[in-house]
Order: C-alpha cells, then sequence, then structure tokens
C-alpha cells in the first residue's frame, strides 16, 4: 500500500498512536491493525507508554477534576509528535473537543490543550486527510456501517471510512436505515439504564439485520462490543468487526464475541 | 402544581418499553417526524446560516432581556393591556385565578400553553370551581384522559388513534356506535363539534405566547388548528400566560424565529396560523371602534426560577423556542416517550430544564439518561448545546454527592489508577487476565460480577488476549515519551 504522494512524507514525521483503553483490554488487533494502517502511508509510529484513559468515563460522569488530571497527563504524554491518531472517534472526540473546554480556565494547560486538539485525528480520517491512502486489502463481504455518535459528530467523520471500505477488493456497502441513531451503548449509559440501553440497541441490531449485510463495521470499540454483545445473545451470525481490522488486511482473528 | 416523579425516572422508563400501545404511538417520530424536519430543513438554503442568526438573536436577547420586558409592558400598557409579572408558579396562579374573578368566569377556553402546565393552571382552576376547557385537540384528549402533555408540541403523542376512538366514545356519550371514526379527520370533527359551543360559553380565554414583541407590545401564537384564536378573541378577557425569555425586540426579529420553528417542530414551512394579538378591542381605532376581540388583554409574566440562570453557564438553555426537535430524534425519548421524564418538560430540553426549575436533586436521574450522542443539539434551531448542558448537571450532582456512592466509588477507583500510568498497566495486566481465564474459549460473557446491568440483556465479549500495551513491548516497539 504506497503512499498517495510518494516521497513527500518523510519518516520522520512522528504519529502517537492513542490506543485506546478499550482496544488495550479488549481487541489489541485493533491497535496493530492501526499502527499497520499508518506505517504502511509511510509515517513512523510510537505508542506513548504514559498513557491510559482519556478521561471520558469522569468526564461524562461529572466528575471535572479526574478528567482534568487525566486530561493533563495524556497532554503531556503526547506532547511533541506531528500527529495523535486513535482508532475511535469517540477517545480521538474526547481529545480534539472536549480537552480543550476543560481546561480552558487554566492558563498553563489551556494552549497545550488546544495545539493536542489540532493535532488529533480519528484513524479513518488521518488516513484519508493526512495521509491520503490507497488501501490494498481484499474482503469479499457485504458490509453495513454504524457511524458512532461522536465520529459523526465531534470529529465530522461520515464519508472517511466509507471511500477507504470502496477501496477493498469484495467489499459491498449496504447502508442501515438510520445511520444518523445512536447505538445505545453511551458509556456508563449502558449500564445505568439498561432497559433504555437495550431498547436502542435492539433497534440497530434489527436494522443491521434488515441491511442484509453479514459484517457489521464500525471505527469505535464501545459501540461494536454493545453491537456485537446483542447479536450473539439473539443468535445472529452476522460478524462485528472494527473497520481498522479489514482496511489492513487483518481479518484472520476471531470477530468480536466469536470463540477462536 | 404537578407533583415531579422525575426521580422514579428508571422504574417508569422500564414500565414504557413494555408498553407495546405506547411503543406504538411513539413510532411516528422516527417515520414522521424526522424526515418532515429533514426536508423542510434541506428546502431552505439558509437554514443553518438562520439557526446561527437565531442564536445570536436569543443571546442578544438574554444579555438585555430587562430592557425589552420593560418595553414590552410599556407597549403593551399603550394598546389597554396589562402586564402581570409573577416570580413564581404561585403567585402566576393567584393572578389568573383573580383576573377569572374579576371577569366573573364560570369557564375558561384554553390553547395550548405549557407555561400553564409549568404552574398547574388547569387544576388550580377546577380547585376554585371554575372550568377549564382545552380547546388544542391533542390536550383535549389527554384533559378527557387525565392526562399531562408527554410531548411540548403534540400533547397527546402518547395516544394511538385507536385509544382516542375509545376516549371519545368514553366521554362523548351521544355518540353514535354506528359511526366511524376511523380516519384522524373524524376525530377531528367530533372533537370540533363538542368545543364549538364552549367557545361561547367561556368568559375568559387563556393561551401561551411563542413570542412576545417588545416593539409592538404584542403576543404571537403559532398554532394548526385555529383553536388558539377562537380562544383569544371570543371571549370578554384573554390571559396570555407565558415566560421571561420569549420577549423579542421586533417584529422581525420575530419574523427570524417563525422561520425556523415551524420548520423544526412539524416540518411545516409555517404553520396554518400565526397570530398576533395587541391589547383589547379598542374603542376608537383608524376605522372606527373593533368590532370584534377581548375586552381586556393580560399577559401573565412567569419568570419562575429562569432569571437566575441569566449570566451563567445555563443560560443557553433560555434560547429554546420550544420546537421539539431535540425529543424528536432523541434515541432515548424514542424508547421511553415524555412521561417517564415525570415533569412538564420531556425529552433532552426537558433533562435540562426540570433540574433547574425544580432542582437538580429532584431530577438526578435526569441529566445522566441520555448517551450524549448529540443528535438533539444537531437539530436545535438555536442551537443549544444541550449535552454539555447535560454534563453541567452531572457536575453539579457529582460535586454536591447527589450521583449514587456505588457510582462515585466506582468511578473514583478507576479514576485514581487512570491517573498513575504505571499502576493502570499492571491493574490491566491482571485484570485482562482474569476475564480471559473466566472467559475459556468462548469469546464472549453470558453473565458476569458486577456487569449485570450489560449481561442482563447482551453477551461480553472477552478480551482476546494480553493487554495492547504489554504485546507492544513484547515486540520490542517503539515506545515513546517518559514512561
Amino acid at each position: 500500500m504506497p503512499p498517495a504522494a510518494e516521497g513527500q512524507r518523510p519518516k520522520d514525521q512522528r504519529v502517537a498512536l492513542f490506543v485506546t483503553c478499550l482496544v488495550d483490554l479488549f481487541r489489541p488487533s485493533v491497535g496493530f491493525a492501526a499502527v499497520k494502517l499508518i506505517e504502511q502511508a509511510g509515517f513512523a509510529v510510537e505508542v506513548p507508554a504514559a498513557q491510559t484513559c482519556c478521561g471520558q468515563p469522569a468526564y461524562n460522569s461529572g466528575d471535572r477534576a479526574d478528567a482534568q488530571a487525566i486530561a493533563r497527563n495524556t497532554i503531556a504524554a503526547f506532547e511533541g509528535y506531528d500527529y495523535i491518531v486513535a482508532p475511535s472517534g469517540s477517545c480521538g472526540g474526547m481529545l480534539h473537543a472536549h480537552y480543550p473546554e476543560l481546561l480552558a480556565d487554566d492558563p498553563h494547560w489551556a494552549p497545550r490543550a488546544q495545539a493536542l486538539a489540532a493535532r488529533t485525528y480519528e484513524l479513518t480520517q488521518f488516513l484519508v486527510e493526512v495521509a491520503k491512502v490507497k488501501i490494498d486489502a481484499a474482503f469479499p463481504s457485504r458490509v453495513t456501517y454504524h457511524d458512532s455518535c461522536s465520529s459523526l459528530r465531534e470529529m465530522n467523520v461520515k464519508a472517511q471510512p466509507r471511500d477507504l471500505l470502496r477501496q477493498v477488493q469484495g467489499v459491498q456497502i449496504a447502508e442501515l436505515a438510520e445511520t444518523e441513531a445512536c447505538c445505545g451503548f453511551g458509556g456508563t449509559f449502558c449500564v445505568k439504564f439498561p432497559d433504555i440501553s437495550n431498547s436502542m440497541v435492539e433497534r440497530k441490531t434489527a436494522d443491521i439485520v434488515a441491511s442484509g449485510a453479514d459484517t457489521l463495521l464500525a471505527g469505535d470499540l464501545g459501540c461494536l462490543m454493545n453491537i456485537a454483545g446483542k447479536l450473539k445473545r439473539q443468535g445472529s451470525t452476522v460478524k462485528v468487526r472494527h473497520v481498522a481490522e479489514v482496511l489492513a488486511g487483518m481479518t484472520d482473528t476471531a470477530a468480536i464475541g466469536e470463540a477462536e | 402544581m404537578l407533583h415531579p416523579t422525575s426521580n422514579a425516572f428508571s422504574a417508569e422508563s422500564t414500565k414504557a418499553i413494555a408498553n407495546p400501545q405506547l411503543q406504538e404511538a411513539l413510532s411516528v417520530l422516527r417515520v414522521q417526524s424526522i424526515p418532515n424536519r429533514l426536508k423542510a430543513a434541506s428546502n431552505l438554503a439558509e437554514f443553518e446560516q438562520l439557526r446561527d442568526r437565531a442564536r445570536d438573536l436569543k443571546n442578544h436577547i438574554l444579555g438585555h432581556l430587562d430592557q425589552y420586558l420593560l418595553q414590552f409592558e410599556a407597549q403593551v400598557k399603550a394598546s389597554g393591556g396589562e402586564v402581570h409579572w409573577c416570580s413564581d408558579a404561585e403567585t402566576a396562579r393567584q393572578t389568573v385565578l383573580r383576573l377569572c374573578r374579576e371577569a366573573g368566569a364560570k369557564t375558561v377556553t384554553k390553547g395550548k400553553t405549557m407555561i400553564g402546565e409549568e404552574i398547574g393552571i388547569n387544576d388550580f382552576l377546577e380547585q376554585n370551581g371554575i372550568e377549564p376547557v382545552e380547546t388544542d385537540l391533542g390536550e383535549y384528549i389527554i384533559q378527557l384522559r387525565k392526562e399531562i402533555p408527554s410531548h411540548i408540541i403534540g400533547p397527546a403523542l402518547h395516544v394511538t388513534k385507536r385509544q382516542v376512538e375509545e376516549t371519545f366514545r368514553e366521554h362523548h356519550t351521544d355518540l353514535d356506535a354506528a359511526r366511524s371514526l376511523e380516519e384522524p379527520a373524524a376525530l377531528m370533527a367530533e372533537a370540533r363539534a363538542k368545543m364549538r359551543d364552549r367557545y361561547f360559553e367561556a368568559d375568559v380565554g387563556i393561551t401561551g405566547a411563542n413570542f412576545l414583541i417588545a416593539e409592538t407590545g404584542s403576543t404571537v401564537i403559532v398554532t394548526n388548528e385555529g383553536n388558539g384564536d377562537l380562544t383569544q378573541t371570543l371571549p370578554k378577557m384573554h390571559i396570555a400566560i407565558t415566560s421571561i425569555e420569549k420577549v423579542v425586540p421586533t417584529l422581525d426579529d420575530a419574523m427570524t424565529l417563525l422561520r425556523l420553528l415551524p420548520r423544526s417542530a412539524t416540518g411545516q414551512e409555517l404553520s396554518v396560523y400565526v397570530t398576533f394579538s395587541t391589547g383589547p378591542r379598542r374603542q376608537s381605532g383608524p376605522n372606527g371602534p373593533d368590532p370584534d376581540g377581548p375586552k381586556a388583554f393580560h399577559v401573565v409574566l412567569l419568570d419562575n426560577g429562569r432569571s437566575a440562570y441569566l449570566g451563567t453557564p445555563m443560560q443557553e438553555m433560555l434560547r429554546c423556542i420550544r420546537c421539539g426537535a431535540c425529543m424528536d430524534h432523541c434515541p432515548v425519548y424514542h424508547a421511553v416517550g415524555g412521561h417517564a421524564y415525570g415533569w412538564v418538560y420531556p425529552g433532552p430540553i426537558g433533562s435540562i430544564l426540570t433540574p433547574a426549575l425544580l432542582g437538580v436533586q429532584n431530577a438526578e436521574p435526569l441529566p445522566n439518561a441520555s448517551t450524549l450522542c448529540g443528535r438533539c443539539e444537531s437539530v436545535c434551531p438555536v442551537r443549544i448545546p444541550i449535552p454539555k448542558l447535560l454534563r453541567h448537571w452531572r457536575e453539579e450532582e457529582f460535586s454536591r454527592a447527589i450521583t449514587p456512592s456505588t457510582q462515585r466509588s466506582g468511578l473514583g477507583l478507576w479514576a485514581w489508577f487512570a491517573k498513575r500510568p504505571s499502576l493502570y498497566r499492571l491493574a490491566t495486566r491482571w485484570a485482562v487476565r482474569v476475564l480471559r481465564w473466566g472467559a475459556g474459549s468462548d469469546g464472549k460473557f453470558t453473565s458476569l460480577p458486577l456487569a449485570g446491568g450489560w449481561t442482563k440483556h447482551r453477551d461480553f465479549p472477552a478480551p482476546q488476549g494480553k493487554t495492547f500495551h504489554d504485546q507492544w513491548r513484547a515486540k520490542g516497539r517503539s515506545i515513546g515519551g517518559k514512561a
């Protein structure tokens, strides 16, 4: 997979991968797929060791002080890179859209938060807008794509994953009836309000089944675990994967929630 | 005043989800409301710019609210009407009652007013021997059913057509059993026939107001049935009950908002009626005395805690023009409908207004009952940052320890590790080992301790193996930074 404009992307452009806590814990293959894609585009990838979680659980639970502390750690860990890339619109959105707000009143950290925000990308957004990659992968499958709410509304990611998927040999895209509707994950929402969350994800899985797709892809592991968990509980045969796995040609691992 | 039950949101929402008639009624949102608004918005090239303009206009107004309200009052007086400043619901109720008694009222007709709901005017008038008659079809239906509105522009949204027919047959005892009420138009005609006489009997007509115009002292109502016009012109007294944030400086400004309101609310370019009321019937005008109109015109202007939010981060909620688009597009509202929210204003804007007007301790679940998906903000005609304001209430709950203690301690433990990368690495390594051991080769859990909320309805995908960071380190790959 040669970069689009070869020679113009020096190896000295350093990309830091924000792994995200869910990828770190549950699906490291997504992180390795992301690394492969970014490296194939000609960038050097590093994984800052001082990263943990973006702090969104604290931020969305009203625990502003902890969210600020985690944000400061993350900013310090990711300074000095040309780009920060996350295989998640939600975590990317936290860095890009919320860190500046969270630290706006702190004269020392506000400019650093803004600088980080300006260099933070969701993976497919980075691949299309910065790396301008050509994808070289095959995945003979009818897929449907779930837009995570943060990708859609905090990162303006909608066309990018589809543009990339159209380059994958054998992929057919069947759109969902309601691409703008939330899957019901919502972080701690799904355990605080299990019945409402279930009602939302049932609607989503019904749309997925109706699309006739054999694989559901998305760019956020939170949504993916929620949707996969529901599809498995319903006994569905639809496979669930992170879009990075398909784009990197790394689909030999078991799909989410499947036995190996 | 309506007793709030917002703290029972979880239990009420579970009941709502299990109610098939409610679920059937709510499907209209996805089938009609969303596509209709999208079509109306797409057909107006400058729609997005209008939203910016409306936001800026409302911000300007809220920054000069005292000035515009005083101007409005002066203009109402000049046209022969009166403004009654009411700091709370009780003052507003007593004011309306006093005015009704002055008019010797036995019955009052009512147009749709959410402020009327906020102050619980119907129950209060009934307790004082005055019969309120709702004339908006939706309000009329729920008045018969002794319910409260479940949607701010479609009060009977939770009722199916079949249920309306049942309600009419129960209450309109003269209804011919053979007569078909299958079509909505037939239901409408039946309600209208019943209401007609009531308009003439009423001594007072109570309406709300979508806008108050400072330069003219006019109240504006936006309706589709024409009931509001009859309510405010036929009786001898018109009382508009409204709230302070409804004022706009000029007629032009009202037009800006009128281009957004029906498109956002119902997907209409313009509602069937937009009616401006300026003072009572004039004794002498350019063409002699007015032939019709009320003899007295009163504006009951409610604050009820709103002004306390001026100049605070929550001020943005006061931009709301009550179109209902946020609830139409809310996946939580789609699942549970309006009544589960437990007070007057449901949906996303309700989850902001209810804690503001009742106190956050009386509405603890509401700001949390959202995935913060942001679809509401994406359609709000005045660009209220709803997720941000919900998060503000969550912060208030957390800092005042209203958040349940189990959540606080779980979050505290997690945050303690998340702030310490090397310990976090150890903790995640062990968490993954335990989960892998528990899952065996199955790839998922069907039940999991401490995750009952998850596994009640779905399986929990098991981790693949070692954490990403452990694998990365084991491969000897480049580690940045100062771990």
